[in-house]
């Protein structure tokens, strides 16, 4: 069985009566794991804390940061500052310049532009970057049924040409949903179908909102862990643990 | 001889604070489906409301089964019916409604 995951569910974490109906909500809804984006001066304790409420209701909860640069160079301090915090880091690419750096650096995990045609700057030149630093294209489909009918006609059209790109350059895609209200949340199967609008093959689309995610979350626990030490290297036994040679 | 049609039945949750009719919910349903595909598109769907129960806030609806990620698209297109917020959540598919009506037995309808 496949496990569901929304890595970008926006509601606010200080009110915690809302984050657990937000929760229960997505538990019912089928989802293993919830990904929210947090404050990026929110302490330990409190991811704790959140971490402890999602598991109660049987989700894993992911910690997240939003950033939104406002030139490369406060993108690189974002993440000197909090790659080791957060289990993924998302930069809002709303300047081509921001998104050239985000692509490039292999520290981010996601990528995702707004919703305006005129500042998705996914193209072949940044699809090629971001192949070599394994980041992903998010893609929050539960923004298209709220525009406006031109705006949502226009931006199906710009993501049918995304989805292209990033299957050339083998781009993984994450779908998503980007709500910030409880009302708009989806099954993970109707966030899939919403993703063949734009001419994502469903077996894709459900890869999408799943493995994808997964492998992501997976990946960065693994590096964030004491043990890790380079890719593909980590500390299986130290001090007396280790058998003499 | 022509091929035979097989069907999908959709059991659908409506998440809604207020009761709304069989009609509203329909239109609703079939409004998303002309936005989406157009005319054409919804041809292709030959959707049938089987049945819809007021107090449970449930629909049974029926389509062909080539057309079910399109009216599963079209479902989750519905965010609002006459201004009021809306959800619909799919809760189970089946290829006849016998097993479709044993599978809602065996799922949570509360959200």
């Amino acid at each position: 069985m496949k496990k569901f995951a929304d890595l970008n569910l926006n509601i606010q974490t200080e009110n915690l009566e809302l984050f657990e109906r937000a929760i229960r909500k997505a538990s019912w809804l089928g989802y293993k794991i919830v990904g929210v984006p947090l404050p990026p001066k929110i302490t330990k304790e409190k991811i704790e804390q959140l971490k402890k409420i999602a598991k109660n209701f049987g989700v894993d909860f992911a910690s997240r940061v939003n950033l939104f640069p406002l030139n490369p160079q406060e993108l690189l301090r974002n993440l000197r500052r909090l790659r080791r915090k957060f289990e993924i880091i998302a930069v809002n690419c709303h300047l081509k310049s921001v998104a050239r750096q985000a692509a490039k650096d292999r520290r981010v995990d996601i990528i995702y532009f707004p919703n305006q045609i005129k500042k998705r700057f996914f193209d072949k030149a940044e699809a090629e970057l971001a192949k070599q630093a394994l980041a992903a294209l998010e893609i929050e489909v539960m923004q298209i049924p709220t525009l406006p009918r031109r705006q949502r006609i226009q931006l199906i059209s710009k993501l049918r040409n995304e989805i292209k790109i990033a299957e050339k350059y083998r781009i993984p895609v994450i779908i998503s949903s980007g709500i910030s209200n409880l009302m708009l949340m989806r099954r993970p199967r109707e966030m899939a179908a919403l993703a063949t609008l734009f001419d994502m093959p469903m077996e894709k689309a459900l890869k999408s909102v799943s493995e994808v995610s997964f492998s992501i979350l997976e990946r960065n626990r693994e590096k964030l862990s004491p043990n890790f030490v380079a890719p593909g290297l980590k500390v299986i036994r130290k001090g007396k643990d280790c058998p003499s040679v | 001889m022509s091929e035979r049609l097989r069907r999908r039945y959709f059991a659908i949750k409506l998440e809604t604070e207020e009761k709304i009719d069989k009609g509203k919910v329909v239109n609703a349903i079939w409004n998303a489906i002309y936005e989406l595909f157009g005319d054409y598109g919804a041809s292709k769907a030959g959707l049938t409301v089987i049945d819809y129960m007021e107090e449970e806030k449930l629909l049974i609806l029926r389509c062909y089964h080539k057309a079910v990620d399109m009216v599963r698209a079209a479902i989750a297109f519905v965010t609002k019916i006459e201004e009021k917020p809306v959800a619909m959540h799919v809760i189970a598919i089946s290829g006849t409604i016998k097993a479709l009506r044993r599978k809602i037995r065996g799922t949570s309808l509360i959200l």
